[in-house]
């Protein structure tokens, strides 16, 4: 097995489906994914923080679909919707769904967290100052929410990016198609360098979530920010209880 | 190659614990020569699918009605690990299909029809190994169609697809894009090139859907596929031998064989057909026992059962 001799082949990055096109076609999936679960996770992490309704149900629900199998759940998603949906659509649907399942529930949880734990003195002192509760909702909470919601969105990246892979099995590009593929041509190099590339395009992202967490959180927030999103998702719940 | 060491200490280790597990005969990592068990007893083996379990059942009740000692320990692995155990003697007899076995001994082959591949696996065949009477019963490869399709461009054999495969999307699993037998060989031989591939699983339930919903409009399915005729697909005609026999067959350690072995499995092998195949896989499919299965086709085909 030459995993250097595979990474070096110029083929595998010149070809139409080499490298670079497979990188692409996984953050294609990755990015539509983390789209439609930001439109899902956000706003209803915002009326359950704000509301302090539904956190039980809602999360909950979220957290249990989460533990659902992916490749199972891809398979039958395929099963049944393939007889009422024509074309490609049919291989993209089921995938965009699993990786948008597992990707609600920390987006949610950091978003109702982070509203619910906005310092109260903060929140009181914009009362005082004779903010509305929408202002204080989006100029304080929201801001102060903001580390803990970066830190759902950097857990479920790395979830999607990390689980992308499983396109690959509905006939779909992305870097699946290197693991899928190498594994059925006993082409374990291609196998590896598949897996390499998806742990080093998680990385990467991870170490992009980092800056961003410093570019847009304000400094004052800084401190905190750097307790609470050390260990990720699994903070998460716990800073809820305290 | 280290990658081949891996496989058969692999390969290796699953035998040993799976004669491990039968216990109770012998030492089990007495391996070689005769086997670590009774001389006269014969341990069936099989792969881990239904098909191949089904005709060891059928191999075994069959000796068992011919008064020979048998021992079932099926469902054992893929090829690499029931071919390890054949040869170290911790199973005597396996039903394998020729062209598959051929292409595991000689990765290289390039025969395709009944007799090039029955000749060319008798020189290649692993000594302490033979290779009994091949039955007519296949479970090969096929391009299948709906019945729709082949209608609407009048399909009968694959080289009817030739001016039509620019329309078509096909399916099947990933090997196949690189494959003689896929993609390669269907471009060469037959001169198609499809609209598009989509990979998907080999002859599995992702193919048979998206088929019959018209995601894809060809795909590889096997024969014996019991979902061909209740889906109402054509499997069309490999009318120039792309895709290598299939024929069922049985592989025994030679130590083992014997004139009443060898009569009583060519008998079964005589009977066996892929239309049968076909019933037995449909039966299984609804959960139906396959020991059970194969005494129905024993006595129907004539042959003493257990």
């Amino acid at each position: 097995m030459n995993i250097f001799g595979w990474f070096t082949d110029p083929t595998n990055w010149t070809s139409s489906d080499g490298i670079p096109t497979q990188i692409g076609y996984h953050l294609l999936y990755s990015g539509i994914a983390l789209l439609v679960a930001l439109a899902i996770g956000v706003p209803l992490g915002i009326v359950i923080g704000y509301t302090g309704r539904g956190e039980a149900l809602v999360a909950g629900f979220a957290n249990a679909l989460r533990a659902l199998p992916s490749l199972g759940l891809l398979v039958l998603l395929f099963l049944i919707i393939s007889p009422v949906v024509s074309g490609n659509l049919v291989f993209v649907l089921p995938t965009i769904v699993v990786l948008v399942l597992l990707a609600v529930p920390p987006i949610l949880t950091g978003t109702y967290a982070g509203i619910q734990n906005a310092d109260p003195d903060a929140v009181g002192a914009a009362r005082g100052m004779g903010f509305s509760k929408r202002q204080i909702l989006l100029l304080v909470q929201l801001p102060c929410a903001l580390p803990l919601m970066i830190s759902g969105v950097r857990s479920s990246t790395l979830q999607i990016v990390s689980t992308a892979t499983i396109a690959a099995y509905l006939g779909l590009q992305g870097l699946g198609r290197f693991i899928l593929d190498g594994r059925a041509q006993a082409d374990f190099a291609e196998m590896a360098g598949g897996a390499i590339l998806v742990a080093a395009l998680a990385l990467l992202l991870e170490f992009g979530f980092a800056g961003l967490g410093r570019l847009i959180v304000s400094p004052g927030l800084r401190r905190v920010a750097a307790k609470s999103t050390s260990p990720v998702a699994t903070t998460v719940p716990t800073t809820v209880t305290a | 190659m280290k990658k081949r060491a891996i496989l058969s200490a692999l390969a290796l280790t699953s035998a040993l614990a799976l004669s491990a597990c039968g216990g109770g005969d012998g030492n089990p990592l007495s391996g070689g020569g005769d086997g670590g068990h009774d001389g006269s007893q014969i341990i069936i083996g099989s792969a881990d699918f239904t098909e191949s379990q089904l005709i060891a059942s059928i191999y075994s009740q069959a000796l068992q009605g011919a008064g020979i000692q048998v021992k079932e320990q099926f469902n054992i692995g893929s090829r690499e690990v029931y071919m390890a155990a054949l040869k170290d003697g911790s199973i005597d007899l396996v039903p394998e299909y020729n062209g598959a076995l051929l292409s595991y001994l000689d990765p290289k082959t390039t025969a395709a029809t009944e007799d090039a591949v029955t000749s060319a696996l008798k020189s290649k065949m692993p000594e302490g190994l033979s290779l009994l009477t091949a039955s007519p019963a296949q479970d090969k490869d096929v391009v299948a169609v709906t019945q729709a399709t082949a209608d609407k461009y009048n399909l009968k054999t694959i080289s009817d697809l030739k001016p039509h495969a620019g329309e078509l999307v096909l399916g099947g699993p990933p090997e196949w894009k690189t494959r003689q037998q896929g993609v390669v060989g269907l471009r060469d031989v037959y001169g198609l090139n499809f609209k598009d591939f989509v990979t998907l699983d080999a002859g599995g339930t992702l193919t048979m859907t998206a088929l019959t919903n018209g995601q894809i409009q060809a795909g590889d399915l096997f024969s014996t596929d019991p979902g061909l005729e209740s889906n109402h697909l054509v499997a069309l005609e490999d009318d120039k031998s792309l895709f290598a026999a299939e024929n069922v067959v049985p592989v025994i350690k030679a130590a083992k064989e014997n004139d009443k072995i060898r009569e009583t499995l060519n008998a079964v092998s005589a009977k066996l057909t892929t239309e049968d195949l076909i019933k037995m896989n449909a039966e299984a499919a609804t959960g139906t026992n396959l020991a059970d299965i194969a005494k129905k086709w024993l006595a129907n085909a004539g042959i003493s059962g257990s």
